[in-house]
């Protein structure tokens, strides 16, 4: 007798049975998704270019005769409105990817970079880079002053998730309370931190904290847009290396060495990423939380949990997601601009709630 | 025939406690091994180290004449594939996509035909759309069965027999699966695999196996074949009970059910 000879039971259970919809279908429908969003994005504000004068605006239609808002519109366009769309859009994608490959890494769907600490880590080294730079030390940082922020939230950011991980780890298993807890005294450390530096700046310094502490991203320009291009370059990159490992990592690190993976290796890789990502998301907007949560829940429920295409989409997703946030965040009340981490927050904490609920009976939580 | 893999003089410690305490073990081709024992005997832990998930304190492992530890991960999965005692999965994979897992980054048709193949050997056809985190213990761990299954047959398409290792493959199964997955692993075997399974059920082991290693106290207590091993005197002194066994028509030995005692009371 094989076990092919057993019948199996004529009793069949439905419950759980999936189909996932075809890979093309979903990256096609998501980008499309996209491209509505940034035109949305384009079109609304607190001078609202209607979408039918978009292409001449653009460049993409020759202008009409005596046009006079033409120049309007394409000076808000291309020095505010497309910036701003493309910060978001990559800062997005960012958020959205580095909580896919986290939860992955520590094999559990609540992980996310701003609620574990590694947000408030990066945040907190880069507060103290401002302070620092605007100290009698500046001159001795003097030439790496562009990429000072960046740097010090990446390091910070590393830093965290280094920790983090040794404390969640034992045995080459990742305990989900050890680790949601580890990160809620390490965001306590980090926010104390920041706090006190709160505390120590002078009014100028406060007012470059603050400012960048409650995430917005009223202040991108080309110029920022082009400091994110290498760490998103190298993220999407580096998806097309790590999906298959941290396919099987889910079964556990034993696992996915018996089925060939470098683990260790992997997770280097894995860290390094997440905090680069993190770093740069943190440096130019601040704290913003949840996107990594909500966006790769919503995905595993249309394709599943496999990362090919999970990684991928939840650059995509993420950059829906915040490109819309970040719209409605200036139009709403406008003409002042709400904090963009509180509309992400509003969706996400009570999709991370749901998410708990679910997994409630699941794991032993 | 030669020896696939061999352990000489293996030993680790974690601290004070000494797990395993100079083990030494050989594997031909196309061999079935049972190593059967007591809790805590290290019986997992031997397997662990065979596959090089640990590393031993001292001694040596050889996969194919070569040190284990010069083996990249990449191809000691080409030559050897372990099911693990505790698999859990926490994301909603369905049987398809986690048997699939052990094809690799392989994806060609004649790759599909295995994970089909591997899918209907364990018996989960209609099974293959759930996601695991849905199905009950047993059918996880045939689930975990047929991805072991498929990284073996892909890794022996490639470079030959290879060695198939199974930490308490059947903890969950019920008796008619148990028994379809020792026939299974048995098929294998006489392919040329090398089958190398720890087992808690000795009746089970004397089925299944060609040679059985009975440990105790992270040694080798007893090593031979099923008649030589499974006897009453053996499973006194390392399981402490007192265990009649009878002989099968077929000269296998057969424990039989009976109200167990411990032998120290007597």
């Amino acid at each position: 007798m094989s076990l092919a000879d057993i019948k199996p039971t004529a009793f069949v259970r439905t419950k759980g049975h999936v189909r996932r919809p075809p890979a093309l279908f979903v990256v096609s429908g998501l980008i499309l998704l996209l491209l509505l969003t940034i035109m949305l994005a384009a079109t609304v504000g607190a001078a609202s270019i209607p979408f039918s004068r978009l292409p001449t605006a653009l460049g993409f239609a020759a202008p009409a005769a005596g046009d006079t808002l033409l120049a309007r519109d394409q000076l808000i366009l291309w020095s505010i409105r497309l910036p701003r769309i493309a910060v978001a859009a990559m800062i997005g994608g960012i958020l959205g990817a580095a909580g896919a490959i986290m939860q992955g890494l520590f094999r559990n769907p609540l992980a996310d970079p701003a609620l574990v600490g590694v947000s408030s880590g990066g945040a907190f080294a880069a507060a103290s880079a401002i302070i620092i730079s605007d100290s009698k030390y500046a001159e001795h940082i003097h030439f790496m002053q562009p990429i000072l922020l960046p740097l010090a939230a990446f390091i910070g950011s590393l830093l965290t998730t280094i920790i983090l991980y040794r404390i969640a780890t034992r045995n080459g298993r990742t305990s989900i309370a050890i680790f949601l807890l580890a990160g809620l005294a390490i965001a306590a450390i980090a926010n104390a931190g920041i706090g006190l530096l709160v505390f120590i700046a002078d009014d100028r310094q406060l007012r470059d904290i603050t400012f960048w502490l409650l995430g917005s991203l009223s202040g991108a320009t080309w110029s920022k847009a082009t400091t994110i291009v290498p760490v998103f370059a190298l993220g999407a990159i580096a998806m097309i290396f790590i999906h298959r490992g941290l396919d099987v990592l889910i079964l556990g690190e034993s696992e996915a060495f018996h089925s060939g993976v470098d683990v260790e290796r992997l997770k280097r890789i894995c860290i390094v990423i997440i905090s680069a990502m993190t770093g740069v998301a943190v440096s130019i907007c601040g704290v913003v939380g949840f996107v990594g949560i909500v966006v790769p829940h919503l995905l595993r429920l249309m394709i599943g949990p496999g990362h090919r295409l999970l990684l991928p989409s939840s650059i995509v997703l993420g950059a829906v997601m915040l490109v819309g946030a970040d719209t409605l965040a200036r139009t709403i009340v406008a003409p002042a601009e709400m904090p963009i981490g509180i509309l992400t927050a509003a969706v996400g904490a009570p999709v991370f709630l749901l998410i708990l609920l679910r997994q409630r009976g699941l794991v032993g939580l | 025939m030669t020896e696939l893999l061999t352990a000489s003089g293996v030993s680790l410690s974690l601290g004070q406690a000494t797990l395993l305490d100079h083990v030494d073990l050989s594997l031909r081709g196309g061999e079935t091994v049972a190593i059967v024992g007591p809790n805590g005997a290290g019986k997992s832990t031997l397997l662990r180290l065979l596959s090089a998930d640990l590393r031993p304190s001292r001694g040596t492992v050889t996969l194919k004449g070569r040190n284990i530890d010069a083996w990249s991960p990449a191809d000691l999965a080409m030559h050897r594939a372990m099911l693990s005692q505790h698999v859990t999965v926490s994301f909603p994979f369905t049987v398809e996509e986690v048997v699939r897992m052990g094809a690799g980054n392989r994806s060609t048709a004649a790759v599909q035909r295995l994970i089909d193949d591997a899918i209907a050997e364990v018996g989960l056809d209609t099974f293959r759309h759930r996601e695991l985190p849905t199905m009950s213990g047993g059918e996880q761990q045939r689930a975990h069965f047929a991805r072991i299954l498929v990284q073996l047959a892909c890794g022996e398409a490639a470079r030959g027999p290879g060695l198939l290792m199974l930490d308490e493959p059947t903890s969950s199964l019920d008796l008619k699966h148990q028994i379809a997955l020792v026939e299974t692993s048995k098929l294998r075997a006489r392919n040329g695999t090398s089958v190398i399974a720890v087992l808690h059920d000795l009746n089970l082991a004397i089925r299944f196996a060609g040679r059985i290693i009975v440990m105790c106290d992270g040694a080798i207590a007893a090593e031979g074949t099923p008649n030589e091993t499974i006897t009453s005197d053996v499973l006194r002194r390392v399981f402490h009970i007192n265990v009649a066994v009878a002989q099968s028509e077929n000269g296998a030995p057969y424990l039989l059910p009976q109200l167990m005692r411990a032998a120290t009371s007597d």
